[in-house]
């Protein structure tokens, strides 16, 4: 069966922020996804130093974006290095 | 042949730079660069975090440019995520070319933008609990060198 829900996927501290690796949401452009969620998760989601990847893409602008049945929209936070070397 | 790999578990470099070493024989020089848990400041684990759309592909990305930027007979990245403990080696750089500059360049480049460009997330644990790392200035400012 067809999957008919979009994905937030939360990576780095921002799992912790969300209490959970991943979150099943309706499709619809960005801001109304966000805007269903949990208030001070999305605050954090929208951070300026959080980039955004769409289905393994990095996105250069994610105002704009819709999300679409089965896509999966991650949320990066800065990534803090290979090794502590 | 670039050899790049993320590994679940634990990895023996010892092993690794011999194999890669005879891997390459007609390569005159090896460099390599190992980076391990490091011990101290109550850290107790580590744990490394990807996201398997971008992390590996990312690192595939990386292994191209550098052949791109030095003549190389072979080149080997492999990383670490999962669970790892003071000691244990996070990641292995090597690259083996006909003249060592080459070889020592490509390493040291490698591993700047693994540090500050790879899809890794870290946090550690102390007696205090979990802390996630943040980047840090300095691995910019080693980027920002080429």
């Amino acid at each position: 069966m067809p999957e008919a829900n979009a994905r937030l996927v939360f990576l780095g501290r921002l799992e912790d922020v969300a209490g959970c690796a991943e979150l099943a949401v309706q499709p619809g452009p960005l801001d109304q996804v966000l805007a269903r969620i949990d208030r001070a998760l999305a605050v954090e989601l929208l951070g300026e130093r959080i980039r955004l990847a769409l289905n393994g893409r990095l996105l250069s602008d994610a105002a704009s974006i819709e999300l679409a049945a089965g896509d999966e929209l991650a949320f990066l936070p800065p990534v803090s290095g290979g090794c502590r070397g | 042949m670039d050899e790049v790999r993320l590994l679940a578990d634990g990895f023996d470099p010892g092993f690794e730079l011999i194999r890669f070493a005879a891997t390459h024989p007609r390569a005159g020089g090896i460099a390599s660069f190992l980076g391990q848990v490091r011990e101290g400041d109550g850290v107790e684990a580590l744990e490394l975090r990807h996201y398997p759309p971008m992390t590996l592909p990312g690192m595939q990305a990386l292994a191209r440019s550098v052949r791109q930027r030095w003549a190389l007979d072979g080149l080997m990245l492999v990383h670490r995520y999962g669970l790892l403990t003071p000691g244990q080696p996070i990641v292995l750089v090597a690259a083996a070319a006909r003249h060592r500059r080459d070889a020592f360049a490509a390493a040291d480049y490698a591993m700047d933008h693994l540090k500050s460009e790879s899809w890794f997330w870290k946090r550690e644990r102390t007696a205090d609990g979990w802390r996630w790392i943040e980047p840090r200035e300095q691995d910019f400012r080693d980027k920002a060198r080429w």
